[in-house]
């Protein structure tokens, strides 16, 4: 099976200048893989480092040390040391990203924003918007509600507008940081599917998820991340 | 992205150890960076950090006392700036490039009217159709959101918001391939500004435009750019993606510049 | 008491030499705006010194000098510049376009066509057509040296965005040779299709703004415009009153306090030899018009 994850020994700290310059450890040493079609979740206590993680995967964070090997376009590339333009291309093509919360650029309409991914790969305008469509009905997001931008929704929705938008697109990779969060049960079971028919696609992706039924019916690995902790 | 993969993968605009003293004083030291095609780079410090020193050389208006900038022409050709002639400059200035300068009454003739001012770069290229131009500048008006009932009406009788859109169509008219911006959204209001960046967010992305946005404001940079180089005394002190500067600053300047961004 | 005494046609010879040397440039260079050392002439800025200090350099004891005013040769301007060159070089004059050698003209061109080895002599006010559009002189410049024209259409533009055609009637841009622009100082538009291909030479001088510039003889000079706008001559609605012309450029003369008027040809020898030559307008009363001058 190919790694389309391959992550060593990276390691990330925060140095405050603002506050006389302390130095925050975040993550040291870690290392593991994840491999197309499967679903590796990230375990532990608030605060030790996953969502950095995540971030680190994403080239959100910069490194300070070690390798973020991606696989991108056949090749594996190590994302800590790509120039940005590549950073740029592999966002484009090849790992999405589902954050905790909703950023989107403001004023623009919900429609917009889950058709974007689609049209930074030149897909034709109706097509994309037709596909995002789809998926927000998917995610019960009525179609009053899709002219209008995602600002003004409540939590709940505008965490389904985050995943619409990260789900849309042929990613090979997807991070996901608390899908099911703010979500009833209802949503939550079409998130879990939708995972699912990312797994069978051959997609892999990494996960966070406090919830423990959640947990159980989409990992296939757990990686505890307390073993990584570099926190004194 | 409207540009074919290789033409997309050859740099656009290259600048290598850009230097510029006035007399003792260092404005800009040693700055160098790739721009691709369709890529927005924000150029962010504050007043005096030696960025609209470094636009000027950016775009050939003034001259570097050391170092390099080179710009691919649209036969593929790379050229160092400062080794073309004042004529193919002047062309260059018209037609590949556009300038939006922070005073829209900086880049515009304020007494003639907006349909001439749209039409002018067309008519510098030999358009020689009455009709024909009046239409191009019409339907440039339309694409920047001004109304195109007061195509003969001067800028002097447009708002501030106004005025800047139709620097931006002026600009835009020929088809640049790069735009260079100097605070295009300063002194204006808050509203106002929002309505722009998002019109200018919305024509980079259609037009595949690549530009170099000279700014103070990092929010201005987080809604316009894909890459942020930050300025302090002529330096570049960090450069990377604009989510990458913006969540994971490194430097304490940096620090401080996106704790001091208001919040949305 | 002693009477002044002039050098020929007033000049010192070193400056006709100098203004020479500005006329050659210019015929080499057409079109191209050439700068000289204007001098302090007995007449104020804005009467024609220009003109004058052109027509000063080039004029020798065998030329025949005819002086215009919008086309007349007895207006006060006329008579005075004619007197002028008559009381320092001594020169023959004339009304008759045929017969001169030298014409200096203020804003028209004669009607009757000029032969080879004459000179028509134009006064300028502004020389740069892209003035009132570019007030910087470096720029102006500089659009000339590369051939930017682009602002002169600007020009043409908003006149038809305004009035629906293009409005400048007088001093209308044409480009000289396929290369500069140029302004033919304020003769009516009317007057520009002469200015192509003529057999005489053309000089253009400005006083105050120290400008000479040129159009050799038989040089290609186009009236700029529009494809779907071009070029037209203006055309009258009726022909010369005292003389039945149809092709000429005409006055319009208040004739009395009711508001009547009549349109009269501008050139005045033009109409005078169509007159003795037989041609009548319905105007016309005496089969012979008095010379009011000498």
């Amino acid at each position: 099976m190919t790694a389309m994850i391959e992550i060593s020994n990276a390691e990330k700290s925060f140095t405050m200048h603002l506050q006389g310059g302390v130095k925050l450890p975040v993550v040291r040493g870690v290392n593991f893989e994840v491999h197309a079609g499967e679903c590796v979740v990230l375990s532990g206590p608030s605060g030790v480092g996953k969502s950095s993680i995540l971030k680190m995967i994403f080239g959100n964070y910069r490194c300070d040390g070690g390798r973020i090997g991606i696989r991108h376009q056949g090749r594996l590339i190590d994302l800590a040391g790509a120039e940005p333009r590549e950073v740029l291309g592999v966002r484009r093509e090849t790992i999405g990203y589902v954050s905790q919360f909703l950023r989107a650029v403001p004023r623009v309409p919900t429609i917009e924003v889950v058709a974007e991914p689609l049209l930074a790969t030149d897909t034709p305008r109706e097509k994309a918007r037709e596909q995002a469509g789809q998926l927000l009905h998917r995610l019960n997001i009525p179609e009053r509600l899709w002219r209008l931008p995602p600002s003004t929704f409540s939590g709940g929705e505008q965490q389904r507008v985050n995943i619409a938008r990260g789900f849309i697109s042929d990613h090979p990779i997807l991070l996901l940081d608390e899908p099911t969060a703010s979500l009833d049960a209802a949503n939550r079971e079409v998130v879990v599917s939708l995972i699912k028919e990312k797994k069978s696609a051959g997609v892999a992706m990494v996960a966070i998820v406090h919830d423990d039924e959640v947990r159980g019916l989409i990992a296939d690995r757990v990686v505890d991340v307390t073993s990584f902790a570099a926190a004194a | 992205m409207t540009d074919t993969q290789e033409a997309g993968d050859q740099p656009l605009l290259v600048t290598e150890n850009l230097c510029k003293n006035f007399g003792r004083l260092a404005a800009c030291r040693d700055i160098s960076f790739t721009l691709y095609p369709g890529e927005v780079l924000a150029i962010v410090g504050e007043s005096g950090s030696g960025k609209t020193t470094l636009l000027q050389m950016l775009s050939a208006q003034m001259t570097p006392t050391s170092g390099r900038v080179s710009y691919r022409m649209r036969d593929g050709v790379l050229r160092d700036l400062n080794a073309l002639g004042e004529a193919e400059r002047r062309f260059l200035f018209r037609t590949d490039w556009g300038y939006v300068h922070q005073d829209p009454a900086l880049g515009l003739r304020m007494a003639v009217s907006a349909g001439a001012n749209v039409g002018e770069r067309l008519m510098a290229v030999g358009w020689n159709h009455y009709g024909r131009i009046r239409q191009a500048a019409s339907s440039w008006l339309e694409r920047v959101e001004i109304d195109t009932a007061r195509i003969d009406d001067a800028p002097r009788t447009y708002s501030g918001g106004m005025r800047q859109r139709l620097q931006i169509a002026r600009n835009l008219v020929t088809e640049p391939r790069l735009v260079f911006m100097d605070e295009p959204t300063g002194g204006l209001d808050v509203s106002v500004q929002a309505r722009l960046l998002d019109l200018m967010r919305n024509l980079v992305s259609e037009l595949g435009l690549a530009a170099i946005v000279v700014t103070h404001d990092l929010a201005v940079a987080r809604l316009l750019s894909h890459r942020v180089m930050v300025t302090k005394g002529g330096q570049v002190i960090e450069t990377g993606l604009t989510d990458q500067v913006l969540d994971d600053p490194h430097e304490p300047y940096t620090q401080l510049l996106v704790s001091s961004i208001l919040p949305p | 008491m002693n009477a002044p005494v002039y050098n020929f046609a007033y000049l010192d010879e070193q400056t006709k030499r100098m203004i020479r040397r500005a006329i050659l440039k210019a015929i080499a260079i057409p079109g191209y705006q050439v700068p000289f050392a204007s001098r302090e002439m007995p007449m104020p800025y804005g009467w024609g010194t220009g003109g004058v200090q052109v027509t000063a350099s080039i004029l020798g004891p065998d030329d025949v000098l005819k002086v215009i005013d919008q086309g007349s040769d007895d207006t006060t301007n006329a008579i005075s510049i004619r007197k002028f060159f008559g009381k320092t070089a001594g020169v023959a004059t004339t009304a008759s376009t045929t017969e001169a050698t030298v014409i200096q003209t203020r804003h028209r061109i004669p009607e009757a066509p000029l032969h080879a080895g004459q000179v028509l002599v134009y006064q300028v006010p502004i020389p740069e057509p892209l003035r009132f559009l570019e007030p910087r002189e470096t720029e102006t410049r500089r659009m000339h040296a590369l051939g930017e024209y682009g602002l002169m259409h600007v020009k043409l533009y908003e006149d038809i965005a305004r009035f629906g055609h293009i409005a400048t009637s007088y001093a209308y841009p044409v480009k000289v040779n396929a290369r500069y622009v140029m302004d033919p100082s304020p003769t009516p538009k009317f007057d520009n299709p002469k200015m192509d291909n003529c057999a005489a030479l053309q000089l253009f001088g400005a006083g105050r703004e120290k400008r000479i510039y040129a159009i050799p003889p038989y040089t290609e000079v186009v009236s700029l415009d529009f494809e779907d706008h071009p070029f037209t001559r203006y055309r009258f609605n009726a022909p010369c009153a005292l003389c039945g012309a149809e092709d000429a450029y005409l006055d319009e003369i208040v004739t009395d306090d009711a508001g009547s008027r009549m349109f009269v040809c501008s050139d005045t020898d033009y109409c005078e030899a169509r007159q003795a030559a037989g041609h009548r307008g319905r105007e016309s009363a005496a089969p012979h018009k008095e010379r009011a001058y000498d």
